[in-house]
């Protein structure tokens, strides 16, 4: 079974976050990239099935020279080759335009699955894996916690609020997971050489057959028009007990709709 | 925070990439508990060994990591400083590697050595008993060399019981060998015994001692309950017990008698280790002094900024960077293939001395609160004491440094005393 792993560089979220006052897209130079961490979840998830049912674990990341490091480190957990989708013609693609651009970059591909994290901490869209899948026709199985392989039928247990909606479909497919499927394995450091062996494709827009007059910034659907820092955090409110602090403890909650 | 480390190559950057990863997310959180607990982390050295830090100093061929000293040391020198029972006891593993890594045939090698440095197996080294700790010549360990083959009996069928050997196989002479062993680091918990036992006769000296590497499970090892320690009570110590031990002569590392100059040449690079760990101990007892002193407020500053704390954390800082390049100077003499058993005697001698004496400076910075467990000061300072003391104490590091300047005015003299 070949899987391809979709993996995006993001700013590493302990660092501090900041978009680029020229056009509203991400500072890239301001943190350090970082794999997404969802996208961790779906490595491994793609590696236990490569175990288990053998094949190819491909990783593709469309993003700057800089996500380079990110596909390394993905390629150090086990994963087999990758595929960089790269071109300054990207740049600034919003959620939907990077769906219809990895799908195309997907059609260069043999591939029986598609494993992605279900969203990413930066943009955090979450609707990636969807309209992915709605490009490529395939089925889409998203926020899995479980994944089960059986011949060309897939079953998944999808997260929800109430428990889990088990779903099946066949293959090929896409599925998005959530951060309960696995615990990511870190790389070792024979992994971490052999990496730096293996093959990492470079994909143009062109190579990957992407019509560039539907992607990039000034082609987007959605805009990114101001953005403003959280503000700062109020101090807190401290209830001195004088006998009362039950009482005000709960009017507090009340006055805030918590209770 | 992090230190700044001049690496030798960019696999070595990804290394300390990866061990600081794994540092920060499975040891760190688990030090204080675990510390308090007296639990041993054996799951912490499996994951170790299968990120490949349990071999990083032997070769590739077998396993191992293929890295110098100096790259190798700094990795144990992170682990260290979030977590000492970790840090040392990769120490004591790539130690107990030595002296088959060095010196076994190449049949031994290719046998033993995947499991040792993958992981598999988590190593410690018997060498110190109860009357033989500096004087480690004098130990008293036997190992009695079976006289000739030994022919397995030949069971009839009517006294075969289910438990006989196989019928007809020769056994070939070995070794019976009863002693006790103290202050080993992973007793108890480890999974092989680098052993040194007398297998010449009483008096023989050291001339007299060889080498041997045990499994665990060998019938007559056993080991006490655990030593109740100052700190690293996460780290088993305990006396190893060997009871008519029957070995193999294949388990036999080197000669017959070639046994304490293979301990001495392991303890010369284990010695590297333990001043790595001192100056990982040293560096998170500054980052902890430091950052207090930045947050702490009194008299409407922050108290790094009087001059009494501020020239107290320059001094703390500044012998904790000496000592790192003391251990890497001699690592990257050993790296050379050049002799460096006295600059490995003076790394672990002042970046042990450095630990403790840093350690207390950071009780001091911390007030009150550096003397309580809340915070890890005073864990740290238990910690630093031990070093002091593992694999030689550091007086017997000053009679190492002493005979060696000795030696070296002897051979540089002239007639006319130049």
């Amino acid at each position: 079974m070949n899987i391809v792993v979709l993996v995006k560089q993001v700013p590493d979220t302990a660092t501090e976050r900041k978009l680029s006052s020229d056009d509203n897209t991400l500072d890239r130079a301001a943190s350090d990239g970082v794999i997404n961490e969802l996208d961790e979840y779906a490595i491994e998830e793609a590696l236990l099935l490569k175990e288990k049912h053998g094949g190819e674990v491909t990783i593709l990341t469309m993003g700057p020279d800089q996500a380079t490091d990110s596909i390394r480190k993905a390629l150090s957990m086990g994963a087999d080759k990758a595929v960089h989708l790269v071109d300054d013609a990207l740049h600034g693609s919003d959620a939907l335009q990077t769906a219809y651009a990895l799908s195309k970059a997907l059609g260069t591909l043999e591939f029986d699955l598609v494993v992605l994290g279900s969203e990413s901490t930066d943009a955090r869209t979450g609707i990636v894996g969807a309209a992915l899948a709605e490009y490529l026709g395939l089925p889409q199985l998203t926020l899995a916690g479980k994944v089960d392989v059986d011949g060309q039928a897939i079953r998944i247990q999808r997260a929800t609020d109430y428990g889990h909606d088990v779903v099946e479909a066949q293959l090929p497919a896409v599925v998005s997971v959530v951060e309960k499927i696995n615990e990511p394995r870190y790389p070792s450091f024979k992994l971490i050489m052999q990496a730096k062996k293996k093959p990492v494709a470079k994909l143009s827009a062109a190579d990957a057959g992407i019509d560039t007059a539907l992607v990039g910034l000034g082609n987007a659907a959605t805009e990114t028009v101001d953005f403003a820092p959280a503000p700062p955090r109020a101090a807190g409110t401290v209830i001195k007990d004088e006998g009362d602090g039950g009482v005000k403890a709960a009017d507090f909650l009340a006055e805030k709709k918590f209770v | 925070m992090a230190v700044e480390r001049t690496l030798p190559t960019s696999e070595a950057q990804d290394l300390l990439d990866l061990t600081r990863g794994i540092a920060d997310k499975e040891l760190a959180p688990r030090a204080a508990p675990d510390e308090e607990a007296g639990a041993f982390p054996r799951d912490v050295f499996a994951l170790l060994g299968r990120s490949g830090l349990l071999g990083l100093p032997y070769p590739a061929a077998y396993g191992g990591g293929d890295q110098p000293y100096e790259v190798y040391l700094q990795v144990v020198e992170e682990l260290a400083a979030r977590w000492l029972a970790v840090g040392l006891g990769v120490s004591v593993h790539t130690l107990s590697c030595f002296p088959v890594a060095a010196y076994g045939t190449d049949a031994q090698r290719a046998d033993l050595l995947p499991d040792m440095l993958g992981g598999a197996q988590l190593g410690a080294y018997c060498l110190s008993e109860s009357h033989a700790g500096s004087d480690a010549g004098a130990l008293a360990t036997r190992a009695e060399p079976e006289p000739g083959a030994v022919p397995a009996p030949r069971a009839g069928a009517a006294e075969a019981g289910p438990d006989a050997e196989p019928a007809g196989v020769p056994e070939a002479p070995g070794y019976r060998i009863t002693g006790a062993k103290s202050w080993i680091t992973h007793g108890g918990a480890a999974d092989f015994y680098t052993l040194f036992a007398r297998t010449g006769g009483p008096g023989s000296g050291r001339e007299g001692i060889s080498c041997f590497h045990l499994p665990a499970a060998t019938p007559g090892i056993s080991a006490d309950p655990p030593e109740r320690k100052m700190g690293m009570s996460a780290s088993p110590t305990a006396v190893v017990r060997f009871e008519d031990v029957r070995a193999a002569l294949e388990s036999r590392i080197g000669a017959e008698g070639q046994g304490f100059a293979i301990a001495l040449a392991a303890l010369d690079s284990g010695r590297l280790g333990i001043a790595a760990c001192a100056v990982g101990v040293a560096q998170a007892a500054l980052d902890l002094a430091l950052a207090h002193s930045r947050e702490r407020h009194q008299f409407g500053r922050p108290i790094g900024d009087f001059q009494g704390l501020s020239f107290l954390l320059a001094d703390m800082a500044t012998q904790t960077a000496a000592a790192r390049e003391l251990y890497l100077a001699a690592a990257r003499r050993r790296d050379a293939g050049r002799p460096f058993a006295t600059q490995a005697a003076m790394a672990k001698l002042f970046a042990t001395d450095t630990a403790m004496r840093v350690t207390t400076d950071a009780v001091q910075v911390l007030g009150g609160a550096g003397y309580t467990r809340d915070l890890p000061a005073e864990r740290l300072m238990r910690e630093a004491k031990v070093l002091q003391i593992v694999e030689g104490t550091n007086q017997i590091q000053r009679m190492v440094i002493g005979r060696a300047l000795a030696r070296e005015a002897r051979t540089t003299e002239g007639p006319a005393g130049r």
